[in-house]
């Protein structure tokens, strides 16, 4: 595996862990996962919120969350984009789209984390620092020739979270550049290049409830400055951020490695706070998927969250459960978690009680 | 467990392409590609011209056999299209495509019939010439064999017409998702035994 910064960047705040082999990967405050139910009870729905700075220290305190996972996550895409290149696509038409992107992420993360990054302009003549993962870089915007990567990738691989950028015509999205090495279980190979309802077409229930055709219509209006937000969420075995279609193969026999006595270690509860932004001068759209894991154990550390979990799961529709994966393990996981709902009354909204 | 397969009288998915009788189309040049019992496809919207001869004058055929090997070229060369080809196979077909494209104007309509491997591999590569969708017109008759891309290995096999199947080119087992991209013109494939390997559901005749 080749990296393109300094390995050895992490310092006391940055975890050193891993996604794979020893699984390494723990959340020093649980209390900090992005907790999806707001009830409990859960079907699909379009969901959206504006995506405004939130409440300090949650994941939604700034536009992009950089937390303790950073660095490692970074190696972990690294390794999967040197294993498979197929994983990261931009069409020839979507560059603007990939500088429009690289520009959003830099801003942001220069303006809310000054501590490791900093942007500095001179007209086109930029200068990045990102001092975690030890990258220096000056280069020319919108000057392909001055990056060693395209500049999606370039970004891409400095920035948590799979990212789509899509493209606007003929009234509807066109998914033409993306990257993804911590997706649930979908293809950018396979996806790259098909419209918005092509691309969900094998989510089950949701087309007939006209999920897909009201969320497109909203997307249609998102406006430059005005980004939204919403949940969506899985379940993954051992806390593995790449679980692709591609490594199917590799990674599905591990859900059949649950016992009662390892659930509560291995059973990760899988997050995705999806935000969308429209592109300044390309006009396209761009979607970032971040993926949150915390494991069952850490999870009923917060008793509402327990009791709303095993709620959730024990009444989510049998297609849903079979799409998100795990109709397999269900029964286990429900009798795991009915331990920690004692029946009382849950508030509304996700946040923990206390 | 046992992975679930999609039933064969699911409705039809999202993602998959959307077939019509083809209709007769005022253009410069008339772009016909078919293959098998496609060619009846092509008699019929034929049958339907206003001016019959003058359509035909700029029309190109491009045929060949089904994956069944159904052949109807003779009935697709005695119609006198201005130019007619007949290729053994889809991929014997597909240079001479690329070829004409190469040299088509903005105006040409396009008329696709046959199997849906053939259907999509022409579109796929017409749509990359640069042509509007709304040129291209597409009617399946006769073999509904799939095309199917590995989500694995990333090897298409041809013709598939059992569920689940084995790769041609990495030996998975796989099951046909009902998600298919046109960009690749193929449908996917996705390893059907990985949480229990060894344990393959016997193979149903799905496409025919």
């Amino acid at each position: 595996m080749s990296l393109d910064f300094k390995t050895g960047a992490f310092n006391d705040f940055f975890r050193d862990e891993t996604f794979r082999g020893d699984f390494t990967y723990r959340n020093s405050n649980p209390r900090r996962f992005p907790f999806p139910f707001d009830r409990d009870d859960y079907m699909y729905s379009v969901n959206m919120e504006p995506h405004v700075p939130g409440r300090p220290g949650s994941v939604f305190e700034h536009l992009l969350d950089v937390d303790e996972h950073y660095v490692a996550e970074m190696i972990d895409r690294a390794k999967v984009l040197a294993d498979d290149p197929l994983r990261c696509q931009s069409l020839p038409h979507m560059t603007l789209a990939g500088w429009d992107t690289l520009e959003l992420v830099m801003e942001a993360k220069a303006r809310d984390y000054p501590q490791w990054f900093s942007l500095s302009k001179d007209g086109n003549r930029w200068h990045w620092v990102n001092r975690p993962l030890g990258i220096e870089q000056s280069f020319t915007f919108l000057d392909e020739s001055t990056l060693h990567y395209p500049p999606f990738e370039y970004i891409m691989r400095q920035t948590q979270g799979d990212w789509t950028l899509q493209d606007e015509r003929d009234g509807t999205l066109w998914m033409d550049a993306g990257i993804a090495t911590s997706q649930a279980d979908w293809s950018v190979d396979f996806d790259v290049g098909m419209n918005f309802h092509e691309w969900h077409a094998p989510v089950p229930l949701a087309h007939e409830k006209g999920v897909f055709d009201r969320a497109l219509k909203f997307l249609l209006k998102l406006q430059h400055g005005a980004p939204v937000r919403r949940f969506n969420w899985t379940m993954t075995v051992n806390p593995l951020l790449d679980t692709a279609p591609e490594t199917y193969p590799k990674w599905g026999p591990m859900k059949t490695s649950l016992t009662p006595e390892n659930l509560g270690q291995k059973q990760h509860l899988r997050v995705e706070l999806q935000s969308l932004y429209r592109l300044p001068r390309s006009n396209a759209i761009a979607f970032d998927i971040r993926c949150y894991l915390a494991s069952f154990d850490e999870i009923v550390t917060v008793p509402k969250w327990a009791r709303r979990l095993h709620r959730v799961v024990r009444d989510l529709p049998d297609e849903l459960a079979t799409y998100k994966g795990f109709i397999r393990n269900r029964p286990a996981m429900v009798d795991w978690l009915a331990k920690h709902d004692d029946g009382a009354p849950t508030s509304p909204g996700w946040w923990p009680d206390d | 467990m046992k992975t679930l397969l999609t039933p064969v009288d699911a409705p039809s998915i999202r993602s998959r392409p959307v077939y019509a009788a083809l209709e007769p189309r005022r253009a410069s040049l008339h772009l016909i590609v078919a293959d098998g019992e496609g060619a009846g496809a092509i008699v019929d919207m034929l049958g339907k011209a206003e001016d019959r001869s003058q359509m035909l004058a700029a029309t190109h055929v491009m045929y060949c056999p089904g994956p069944d090997g159904s052949d109807q070229s003779a009935a697709l060369e005695g119609l006198g299209a201005g130019q007619y080809f007949r290729a053994p196979s889809i991929p014997a077909l597909l240079p001479r495509l690329a070829r004409v494209l190469s040299a088509a104007h903005m105006g040409t309509q396009f008329y696709l019939a046959g199997s849906e491997g053939l259907i999509g591999q022409a579109e796929r590569d017409i749509m990359n010439t640069g042509f509007p969708h709304a040129s291209v017109q597409k009617e399946q008759r006769g073999s509904t064999v799939r095309r199917v891309q590995c989500v694995h290995c990333k090897g298409i096999t041809e013709n598939v017409a059992t569920d689940p199947f084995r790769c041609s080119h990495c030996g998975l087992s796989l099951f046909v998702r009902d998600h298919y991209s046109r960009r690749l013109a193929a449908f996917q494939g996705v390893n059907i035994d990985a949480e229990d390997p060894g344990q393959v559901p016997e193979s149903v005749v799905r496409f025919k």
